[in-house]
């Protein structure tokens, strides 16, 4: 007997329910917007921060560890009230700055809310323990433990880089790498190894309330991640040479870079001044110093500096004259105190004996020599113009490592600069420049510009005879692949033979033996063989830069050095001791006793107040 | 008819689906209420200081008010204290408007030291009862004005008395008697009325009102041709029409009609609709005074009032609703996006129940509720724990379990020969059906935030007991038919 409204009742029964089933279908099945906002909205993602990878020295000495700091953390809602003066002794700070940290945190307490804000960076554990006697006294204050760079050697500021907090750009620039509170290596070793140094970082979730408390662990840590460490590395550097290095290279301006010729690998790169690794660690701290310092620390200037490389690329047009047919090693030029390229005008030489033969000229560092062969090189019938005959230079000099960046595994490597034909051609107009238009490039002056590192390689095809593998700070080791590039040797278009010529020139140069007096006889340690070429590059700034390369031993060497000092004067004054010392220092371990005083008056030197700095 | 007649045994004459409906909803609230609470409070789900130890007490209290109500009282005295019971609850509803504590806006609570009671919870009850005894008076007809009268009279009195304590929510569930006056012989045109009001309401505020006065002219043309069996001609010839003549200015425009100028520049398409409406009505009018058919003037009443309902939409929001209401309102409606402020409540607790997916997080593993980001979560808000620890299968189940409730009162009512039994089960269907929709609507999104319980399901002495007192009266008279009959 039920009546038909009853049943129309019942009906409308039915369509409420349908229409609270389905609308619970769509929010709870077909849409999963709301999982998401609950994950985002109850779950904390506590990273585990990976410790960075160890930088090792080739012989395993630590170059750059790790250490334990503490960041103090508050959280504004938990403080209770508390004695400012014993917090402020615990801390170590004065208690304004305690007064005025409150201050900011309570204008700021609608945008802080339930959060932990950092209040002190990078406490050393000792400060940190003083604080954590008393920690029980000032609730809503509490420390984190992180792990910050540690630098046992004094070692390569430049060279080993620094790792600071990632800005909105740098993680932009990486997308989905980098989320803010990272840190990453921005310079140097640190950077091109952030890959490898970096590790993985881990994370625990835990479940939290709506007042951003911590109340669980999510599934109890089934879905927590490790942290994977960073791997280590282990570079190509002495870290005692290296240290070493930076000792003679203090109050200086300038570049030393020693390299292993046999490998490319090297062994020590100083650019001075440099960062301090005290200064690298807190990095931050002294960003604003570093940038606004007038000798430019922070430039590398091993790798990024473009210098005229003067009288040691003497050797390069050397080679090239001979393996193109335009000198041979007998061949005699005068020099009658410079060569005379034009009406009246002259490029001046010292005073000694002339002529010369190549051994000699590269002994004595002949200017006048060299302008000959650069003629020579330039006035080759073989080609039609000296456009043609500058290019095919160009193209030798281009295969000795110079005008382009070497491809060391330095991201922040330079070329330095070779003019072109082209160049000159725009400059002069075609018809308008001839040989002596460029004799400065004869002996390594006007256009021409390398980095240190390019002088060193230099040195270092020269010590191997002809060829060179590309300079590199990576050594392979577990788990650390280096480029196959690294590993092949490469062969600059002159015969071997040639070097041999003028390996057995910068011998003379050092060590005497020829009918002139070589320029480098400071560099001569007994015993060690050291087969060195001097420069004097003209600065336009002040005093001529000093620049030595040498290596040694004459056979199978072991090192070639490149010291290039900004404003020092004569080659053979300031750069030829200190590229010496430096492989003596290598090679045997110790300095000889007579040439103590070479040391100290390298050490105690300070050179920085010639160079001009604006 | 499947129960006997003379004297049935206890097994037959209870109605026991429906006690284990109550029992299953009530074990069900009191998990949900130890799962909303237990990390908050981290004690057992019997500890007394908690939520879930007190709800325990009140179960066991209110377990033992049904024995009571089912075997002590002898169910005639139900009707027998109807109008007495009523007036004393009504004076409580009224005092409690002057010394009642103030607890969240509303002057709806009574204090006696810790415990707190609401005159509200037990008025549903009463407003039943006095309404099954007028309305199951011999005689008594809701097609004569005087008695629809009197029973209107007796849900409104309370009704506007509570609106007056400003607990708009609890009011809203005495809309549900007209569900009852329904079953009773009153017009269905009073609900369709009702709905299109409501409808009227939100697309106006909504849309516009243009969408509003055009679904006006469709709903009521479309129920004058159904009324006249002209549907073919209405959708044929009126709805084409008046979709074309509603658009005709847009469609102008659209077309790249020339600007109009003068007295047509300022024409609205909602003047047009207007201009319809005022033709439409004078029409029915006249053929309804010519024929003297009732149709006519329905259609022509209804016109009016509608018209009048949205011009005074506005109105009525801004001025009569207060402010919290209007902003539950405009945020149900999307008229405003506010997740932090009004909208939070609706927005974690969908939240809550949409990441249950479809089995759910299990029994205490849900995170939103457990952590407090759902507000109210053992009152109001308990079904979201039900949606985020149970899932969708947990919802299906819990709502099932109160349509078949709610049917089976209403199966159990029509079953009923004395009729105030019948309209009293009516009552207590319509309560329940209105906490359950508004409550579970609210918590889904689908309803503005009105802070009524879930029955048997939220945490709460007052409303578990007044819900308990509802079921059982019902199964007490339910019980009793076979005494009678």
């Amino acid at each position: 007997m039920i009546s038909s409204r009853s049943i129309k009742l019942l009906a409308g029964l039915g369509v409420a329910v349908t229409v609270l089933v389905v609308r619970l279908f769509t929010i709870q099945i077909a849409d999963d917007s709301y999982k998401k906002s609950a994950e985002s909205q109850s779950m904390v993602y506590d990273v585990i921060y990976p410790t960075r990878g160890i930088i090792y020295d080739r012989n395993g000495k630590i170059l750059v560890g790790n250490k334990t700091a503490y960041d103090i953390l508050v959280t504004p809602r938990e403080i209770k009230a508390f004695d400012t003066l014993q917090l402020a002794e615990a801390l170590g700070v004065n208690p304004d700055f305690i007064r005025e940290k409150m201050n900011e945190y309570s204008r700021n307490r609608k945008r802080i809310g339930y959060q932990s804000v950092v209040m002190m960076k990078k406490m050393s554990p000792e400060a940190y323990m003083k604080f954590a006697e008393v920690k029980y006294k000032f609730p809503g204050f509490k420390g984190q433990m992180r792990s910050i760079r540690d630098y046992p050697f004094n070692a390569g500021g430049n060279l080993l880089g620094y790792v600071s907090e990632v800005d909105a750009d740098f993680i932009k620039a990486h997308a989905g790498e980098y989320k803010s509170g990272d840190y990453a290596g921005k310079t140097g070793i640190e950077a091109a190894r952030e890959r490898d140094l970096r590790g993985e970082k881990g994370y625990n979730i835990y479940l939290r309330d709506s007042h951003n408390q911590k109340q669980a662990s999510y599934m109890n840590g089934e879905m927590d991640k490790e942290a994977v460490p960073g791997k280590d590395i282990v570079t190509t550097i002495d870290a005692d040479l290296q240290q070493y290095g930076q000792a003679l290279m203090n109050k200086k301006v300038g570049s030393l870079i020693a390299i292993e010729p046999s490998t490319g690998e090297i062994l020590a790169m100083v650019s001075s001044p440099g960062i301090d690794v005290d200064v690298l660690a807190d990095i931050g701290q002294h960003y604003a110093d570093l940038v606004k310092d007038p000798y430019k620390p922070m430039f590398n200037r091993t790798v990024r500096a473009s210098y005229p490389p003067g009288s040691v690329f003497k050797l390069v047009n050397g080679l090239i004259g001979l393996q193109e047919g335009v000198l041979h090693t007998s061949d005699k030029y005068p020099c009658s105190a410079g060569f005379p390229y034009a009406k009246g005008r002259k490029l001046g030489c010292h005073y000694h004996a002339s002529p010369l033969n190549f051994f000699d000229a590269v002994a004595t560092s002949c200017n006048g020599y060299f302008c000959y062969v650069f003629r020579n090189i330039l006035d080759n019938k073989k080609y039609p113009s000296i456009q043609d005959s500058f290019d095919a230079w160009r193209e030798y000099v281009g295969s000795f490592g110079f005008g382009h960046p070497l491809g060391s595994d330095f991201p922040a490597e330079l070329g330095g600069n070779i003019p072109t034909s082209a160049y000159y051609n725009k400059l002069y107009g075609k018809k308008g420049w001839k040989f002596a238009t460029i004799i400065s490039l004869s002996i390594g002056q006007g256009e021409i510009g390398a980095t240190p590192l390019q002088i060193a390689n230099l040195c270092a095809t020269v010590a191997n005879r002809g060829h060179y593998f590309i300079p590199h700070i990576i050594k392979e080791s577990a788990g650390i692949e280096i480029e196959d590039k690294y590993k092949e040797a490469l062969y600059p278009a002159v015969d071997s033979l040639y070097f041999g010529y003028a390996v057995e020139g910068m011998y003379m140069a050092v060590n005497g033996g020829g009918s002139a007096g070589g320029t480098a006889f400071a560099a001569a340690v007994p015993g060690l063989d050291i087969c060195g070429k001097t420069g004097t590059a003209q600065n336009p700034h002040g005093a001529d830069n000093s620049v030595f390369m040498c290596f040694a031993p004459k056979d199978n060497p072991k090192i070639a050095v490149a010291a290039y000092i900004e404003n020092a004067g004569f080659g053979a004054t300031w750069a030829c001791p200190i590229a010496s010392l430096m492989v003596e220092k290598y090679l045997t371990g110790k300095i000889r006793p007579e040439r103590e005083y070479v040391e100290q008056r390298i050490l105690s030197s300070d050179l920085m107040s010639k160079v001009k700095v604006k | 008819m499947p129960h006997g007649r003379g004297r049935r045994s206890l097994r037959q004459s209870i109605d026991w689906p429906l006690v284990i409906c109550y029992l299953l909803l009530v074990i069900i609230g009191w998990l949900n209420i130890y799962a909303a609470s237990h990390a908050s409070e981290a004690a057992g789900i019997l500890d007394f200081a908690t939520r879930s130890g007190k709800q325990f007490v009140w179960i066991l209290s209110g377990v033992f008010l049904a024995i009571v109500i089912l075997f002590v009282f002898n169910p005639r005295l139900w009707e027998v204290i109807a109008f007495p019971s009523y007036l004393i609850v009504f004076l409580l509803l009224v005092a409690v408007i002057f010394v009642g504590a103030e607890i969240k806006g509303s002057h709806s609570w009574f204090s006696l030291g810790p415990v707190s009671f609401q005159p509200a919870e037990v008025s549903k009850i009463t407003t039943a009862l006095l309404l099954s005894a007028i309305m199951s008076r011999q005689g008594f007809n809701l097609g004569n004005k005087k008695d629809l009268i009197l029973a209107a009279a007796i849900v409104l009195v309370p009704m506007l008395t509570i609106v007056a304590e400003k607990e708009t929510g609890s009011a809203l569930v005495y809309v549900g008697f007209l569900f009852v006056f329904y079953r009773e012989g009153l017009s269905g045109w009073f609900l369709v009325a009702a709905a299109l009001a409501i409808a009227i309401f939100i697309i106006t505020l909504t849309v516009s009102p243009f969408a509003s006065l055009l679904m006006l002219l469709v709903v009521v043309s479309l129920c004058f041709s159904a009324n006249t069996g002209n549907i073919k001609r209405w959708i044929l010839r009126d709805l084409p029409l008046l979709v074309l003549l509603a658009f005709l200015p847009r469609i102008w425009a659209a077309a790249g009609g020339e600007e109009p100028s003068g007295l047509w520049a300022r024409l609205q398409p909602s003047h047009v609709l207007l201009m319809l409406i005022a033709i439409t009505t004078l029409w029915y009018s006249i053929r309804g005074y010519k024929a003297k058919s009732l149709p006519h003037w329905v259609a022509v009443f209804t016109l009016l009032a509608g018209m009048a309902m949205t011009y005074s939409t506005e109105f009525i929001f801004n001025d009569i609703l207060q402010d919290h209401q209007r902003k539950r309102i405009e945020v149900l409606l999307g008229l405003m996006e506010d997740p932090s402020g009004v909208g939070y409540n609706v927005h974690q607790s969908m939240i809550a129940i949409g990441s249950g997916g479809f089995v759910g997080k299990g029994f205490l593993q849900g995170t939103q509720t457990t952590y407090g980001f759902v507000p109210e979560q053992s009152t109001d808000f308990i079904f979201c724990t039900v949606g985020e620890e149970w899932g969708f299968i947990g919802c299906l189940f819990v709502i099932l379990i109160y349509a078949f409730m709610i049917a089976r009162i209403i199966l159990d009512a029509e079953e009923c020969r004395d009729r105030f039994t019948r309209i009293y089960g009516y009552c207590v269907a319509s309560i329940i059906f209105m906490h359950l929709f508004i409550n579970v609507g609210m918590t889904i999104g689908l309803m503005p935030v009105i802070g009524i319980p879930l029955p048997l399901l939220s945490y709460g002495g007052s409303s578990l007991w007044a819900f308990t007192i509802l079921i059982f009266i019902f199964l007490a008279l339910y019980k009793d038919e076979s005494k009678y009959f």
